[in-house]
Formats: structure tokens, C-alpha cells, sequence
């Protein structure tokens, strides 16, 4: 079974919903994202997303976009983040690290090295957000060789047809955008997430995580409610931003850990 | 062979394609379906018809540039006079199409990338025509370097947004432009500024540009007799390129060169060529290209005079016509740009944009090796005067 499986089937029994915090590798230095995500780890996340950045981050906002000029200028690359996950599982081999960034630093490398690799240093899932399910043939038959899971994104503009072929080709869990926007902009509609979810259920026996636009505790518990585990990229990503290296590991997992407990209680 | 694409997803061979985010997937499916369903439509093609005659002044003529040919001494240059256009460039073309298509779609907000300003003011224009509200996101220092044109689309009543990530200039306008789509992906129609993209737009804006190469076909044999041995075209994403090639695609007698920003030249690295430097394919803004990328995948920065031409990636349809060897691609440099520029000013009377002075360069450089009998088509873009900052600059000339 895989680690993603694992820890889905885990919360389920305990009846708690995953806590998914997001991370740019190499924000704010190359040496600080091991001990953030050990940090995140013991602030309560169950899965960690680690983001690859890119030069050209176009569904993301400003803090995001800013995360990843950051830790370009730093030198980050696409085989210095998967160093960094096999470093992060000398430690850890429990919980799931799932990559998310755009296709073209993988495609440079090649799909092939790029999932051997990913399974060698303990990567459990991808998710490339400018890879839609139509052009991800090749991506998927590797990943898939080497257990990886693609996880894909879904959209309050996706129809009932593009749900049910993205649940065909999904492992892992599903990633539901909750608003028409970029990271980190906007308010979310909970009210539209609950109308949403039916619909998604249908199709999708995977776990459901919703992310974008939650941005405190209060949010996080609300949607907690309505799915399976709850995304948070740009806030914690902002709290990266405001902090230095000597205090980034503590004010990020002070962040988590009131996240976590506002989604347990 | 029959050449026909793109398939129905969107691909030119291995090239183009549809790579969104799952939010903007819907949309372009839907503008997918509604171009589909006008582009042949009666009405649809009557009134984009008459638009074109009568607002945009077409047909643009092709005008015989004796004096620089008798100068050059070898082959005859002609010039398919897209300047003439209302708004000064071949832009207008895909804007008034893709206009008239948002108007169907019951679409009231329109958005667009610019580089040099040419598409922003086309873009503009068609929105005021039409009473759409227009928003164009134009790179910070593209801002700097096309000020009059920033004006002009002020004066349209379009809001011009600077952006400030990235190189501040074409690919960064595009990459805000997404953005913008993926928030407000209901009421906004992305008319976009090239054939390149995603599924449809490669195809649609080739389709409406090609105008240009269909008008030529005709207008050629009227003043000559017969078709030009070359057709020649800057390259950028290559709208204006494809809108004169495609049409002569099937007249394998016709040559067709496509002509990439050299910038500092390629050796320097520091350039806008991806066809003519091999770079390797990739993936950017919705479609699979050729990409000018670093060995890990990061996109990098380009550098040409001419903000329309400094872009890292290509149309995807040119991508292909280099694989199988129909067309040809080179590059000119800046200085090289910058004196064709000059000739066409001085023998001919016509002040060219930067951009369509790299397509005139070109001729410039092998009409002296060719027999006087030859016939170069050159696509003159768009008008210079657009320029009048960047090309006073370099002379030393504070305006």
C-alpha cells in the first residue's frame, strides 16, 4: 500500500481530515526546507507538498510567484528538490511528499529519470499543474511504473464528463480548487464547495482535499468539514516570507499547529 | 503530402496542444466549440468581412520598393503593406475576429498581452468599437519602451496594468493575462496577440491572419504575373508570419523564411531565436514549442530591440514547418534590424516597425546575391512610429 493510502485509510479510522501544508524547496534558502518540513511534520501535517519552483508560475499569485523567484536565485532545481526529499526520508518514512509545480523543468529532465528518481529518494505523488489529463499520456505511464501517483486538480468550471476522467486516472487524492483564481487569491465560497462536493463524490472515491483561499484556522475548520483534507499553500508561504532564518521553522509550525487544531477540534 | 493541421487537439505534430490549468481547461474547450461552430458560419464571415474593408481598410496593398531594390542591386522587394491597416499593424487582423467571436460568446470583458503595444492598441480599438471594457497587461519595461502606444490605448479606454514579475516584458504580459483569465474565466474573452497558446488559438489566429497571404496570392500574379520565389516574415510568437506563409504552404515553388529576433547575435546567448538557435522543445503557456529554456527547464530571459519580437518561445505551427523542412528560419540582430530600418526610411520613404525591419533586413542581406528577376515578398508588420523613443535613443537623440 502506499504512503498516500496509508495515511487517507489512517485519518479515516480516527475520523480526522488530512492537513496538507504547502512549501516552495529552496524558500527561503536551500537548507532551510528539510528542517521546515520536519517542522511541518510535527506541527501536524499528514501530507507535505513540496513546490518545484518554476520561472513562469502563471496559476499562481504573488506570494507564491515571489516564493519562487526566491528560491530560483538560490540555485534550486528540479534534481536539488528531490535531493532534498531523499535527505528529508533518512528521517522520516512515514509521511507522503507529494511534488507540485508546472511540467517544464520535469520535461527538461525527462519523465523517465524523473519518476525513477522520484521513487529512489521516496516521492509519493505529482501533480503539474499545467498538465491536464489530455497531454499527461506519457507523464502517466511512468509515473505509474514507479508507483508515483499523479494527482490532479479539479475546478469549480470542471464538468460531471472531465470529473469522470479524472477520476479514472487519479491515485492518491484529488486536489479541489475552491475558486476561480489564482493561489492565494480571494475569499472562499464555502457554500459553493458544499454544493460541489455531491457532485464530486459521484465520481471520485478518492480522498478530496480542497485548497485556495484558506488563509486561517477558522477557514480551515469550516472547510475540514465539507472534505477530506484541507490545502494551505500561500498563507503558511507568506509566513515564510516574513520570517528569517532563524526563526522561519518556529513561526511556520506555530502557523500548522493552530490549523491542526482548529481542524481537530 | 496534405498538410493539415492542426489535428482536432490541437497539435502540430509532436508541437502545440492544450497544457492549462484545470480552471481554464472549460474555457478554451468552449471557445474550441464556438470557433468551430462561426468560423464558417455566413453571417459570422460577412461581418467580419466588412469590418475589414471598411474599418480596417483592407485590402492592404503590396507596394514594389524600386529604389531599395535598384540600390541593392539583385532581387525585386515587394512589401505587403500590413501598416497600412488602421492602427498601424497586422494586429487588428485576429483582434476584429476574435472581437466579433467574444460579442457571439455574449462575453463584455476583454484582456490581452502586449509586447510592443501593437496587439494592446489593436486590442483596444476593437473594444472600443464594440463597447467592451479592455484590460492589457503589458510588461513594465515594455512600458518604458512603447510609451506612445500606452497612450493610445489609454486614449481607447483601456486599462493598461504594468507588470512588474519576471523580465517586466512579453512573456511576463502573458503570464499576467492567465492570471487574469483563470479569476474572471466567465465573463472575460482572452483575445490573444498570437498563433501561439493553446488549443484553438494557434489555429484561430493563424485563420484570421491569414488574410494577409490570401490577399497576396492574388495581389502578386495581378502585378507580376505570377507568385514571389520568397516570402518572407518576422517571427516572433509569428502571427504575422503564419498569416502570409500558410496560404503558400502549398506552392512548393515559393520559398518561405521566417526570420527570428538574433538580438546581440546568437553566439552572445543573448537573443529572442528559438527556431534558429535549436532550442530544445518545451512547454509554456498552454503549448508545446520550441523553448529557449536552461538545462533545468527554467525559462530564460531574451533580448531583442524589438519588444513584439522578445519572446522565448514560437508559434507552434512554425515549429513544424522547420521540422519538415518547409519553411527556414534565421536571424537578424539588432544592428542589422536597425539599418534596414534606416533604408526603408531614406530610399523608400516608409519608417517600419522594429520589428518588420528584422523581416526587411533579411531581404536586404540576399536580394544582392540573387538575379534581378527574383521577387522577394516581404510582410512590412506594422509602422514604426511607434519606435520613435527606442530609435532616438540608440542614435543619441533625446526627444
Amino acid at each position: 500500500m502506499s504512503r498516500l493510502q496509508i495515511t487517507f485509510d489512517a485519518l479515516k479510522q480516527q475520523q480526522r481530515k488530512a492537513l496538507i501544508p504547502f512549501i516552495t524547496a529552496g524558500d527561503p534558502a536551500q537548507k532551510m526546507t528539510v528542517p521546515l518540513m520536519h517542522g511541518l511534520v510535527t506541527a501536524g501535517a499528514d501530507v507535505i507538498e513540496l513546490g518545484v519552483p518554476f520561472s513562469d508560475p502563471m496559476a499562481d499569485g504573488p506570494v507564491i510567484q515571489r516564493a519562487s523567484e526566491r528560491a530560483l536565485k538560490q540555485g534550486m532545481t528540479l534534481r536539488g528538490v528531490l535531493n532534498m526529499v531523499a535527505e528529508f526520508r533518512q528521517q522520516n518514512t512515514r509521511t507522503p511528499v507529494v511534488l507540485m509545480g508546472y511540467g517544464n523543468p520535469i520535461e527538461a529532465m525527462g519523465w523517465s529519470e524523473f519518476a525513477q528518481r522520484c521513487e529512489e529518494v521516496g516521492v509519493d505523488g505529482v501533480l503539474t499543474v499545467d498538465f491536464p489529463p489530455e497531454e499527461s499520456h506519457d507523464a502517466f505511464e511512468h509515473l505509474q511504473r514507479h508507483h508515483i501517483a499523479p494527482i490532479f486538480l479539479l475546478a469549480p468550471t470542471t464538468n460531471e464528463a472531465r470529473i469522470k476522467q479524472v477520476a479514472k486516472l487519479a491515485r492518491g487524492y484529488v486536489y479541489y480548487v475552491s475558486l476561480k483564481g489564482v493561489t492565494g487569491s480571494g475569499s472562499i465560497d464555502l457554500s459553493a464547495i458544499e454544493e460541489k462536493m455531491p457532485q464530486l463524490r459521484k465520481h471520485i472515491q478518492l480522498p478530496i482535499g480542497v485548497g485556495f483561499g484558506i488563509r486561517d484556522a477558522a477557514t480551515a475548520k469550516a472547510v475540514a468539514k465539507l472534505c477530506d483534507g484541507v490545502v494551505v499553500g500561500s498563507r503558511i508561504v507568506q509566513e515564510v516570507e516574513t520570517s528569517n532564518e532563524q526563526n522561519v521553522v518556529a513561526n511556520v509550525s506555530k502557523l500548522v499547529s493552530e490549523l491542526r487544531q482548529a481542524i481537530d477540534n | 503530402m496534405t498538410y493539415n493541421f492542426p489535428d482536432i487537439s490541437g497539435h502540430f505534430g509532436q508541437f502545440g496542444g492544450s497544457y492549462m490549468a484545470e480552471t481554464l481547461v472549460p474555457a478554451v474547450e468552449e471557445l474550441t466549440a464556438q470557433y468551430l461552430r462561426f468560423k464558417d458560419d455566413a453571417e459570422f464571415k460577412a461581418e467580419l468581412a466588412y469590418e475589414l474593408k471598411h474599418y480596417v481598410g483592407r485590402p492592404s496593398p503590396i507596394y514594389h520598393a524600386k529604389r531599395l531594390s535598384e540600390h541593392l542591386g539583385g532581387a525585386q522587394i515587394y512589401l505587403k503593406r500590413e501598416d497600412l491597416n488602421h492602427t498601424g499593424a497586422h494586429k487588428i487582423n485576429s483582434a476584429m475576429g476574435q472581437a466579433l467571436l467574444a460579442k457571439r460568446m455574449g462575453k463584455k470583458r476583454v484582456i490581452a498581452e502586449t509586447g510592443a503595444g501593437m496587439h494592446g492598441v489593436a486590442t483596444a480599438t476593437v473594444a472600443a468599437r464594440f463597447g467592451m471594457e479592455c484590460i492589457v497587461y503589458m510588461g513594465a519595461e515594455d512600458i518604458v519602451r512603447q510609451a506612445p502606444n500606452v497612450f493610445r490605448m489609454k486614449l481607447l479606454g483601456a486599462t493598461v496594468v504594468p507588470v512588474e514579475s519576471g523580465s517586466k516584458t512579453l512573456k511576463d504580459a502573458c503570464n499576467e493575462a492567465i492570471r487574469d483569465w483563470v479569476t474572471n474565466v466567465e465573463s472575460t474573452f482572452y483575445i490573444f496577440g498570437t498563433a501561439a497558446g493553446p488549443h484553438p488559438y494557434p489555429m484561430m489566429v493563424r485563420d484570421f491572419q491569414c488574410v494577409i497571404g490570401n490577399e497576396a496570392k492574388v495581389q502578386m500574379p495581378e502585378m507580376i504575373g505570377r507568385q514571389p520565389d520568397a516570402v518572407i516574415a518576422c517571427v516572433g510568437g509569428g502571427s504575422n508570419a503564419i498569416g502570409l506563409f500558410n496560404p503558400y504552404i502549398e506552392i512548393p515553388e515559393v520559398q518561405i523564411i521566417g526570420v527570428e529576433a538574433g538580438g546581440y547575435g546568437i553566439a552572445s546567448g543573448k537573443h529572442a531565436a528559438p527556431l534558429t538557435a535549436n532550442a530544445k522543445v518545451g512547454v509554456l503557456h498552454g503549448n508545446r514549442v520550441n523553448l529557449m529554456q536552461d538545462e533545468n527547464g527554467q525559462i530564460i530571459e531574451t533580448h531583442s530591440i524589438s519588444a513584439g519580437l522578445d519572446y522565448p518561445g514560437v508559434g507552434p505551427e512554425h515549429c513544424l514547418l522547420k521540422e519538415i523542412g518547409r519553411a527556414q528560419y534565421v536571424a537578424i540582430n539588432d544592428d542589422e534590424a536597425i539599418a534596414a530600418f534606416d533604408a526603408l526610411c531614406r530610399f523608400e520613404g516608409i519608417i517600419p516597425a522594429l520589428e518588420s525591419s528584422h523581416a526587411l533586413a533579411h531581404a536586404i542581406k540576399i536580394a544582392p546575391t540573387l538575379a534581378k528577376e527574383k521577387v522577394l515578398l516581404v510582410n512590412l508588420s506594422g509602422r514604426g512610429d511607434k519606435d520613435m523613443n527606442t530609435v532616438a535613443k540608440l542614435k543619441g537623440i533625446t526627444l
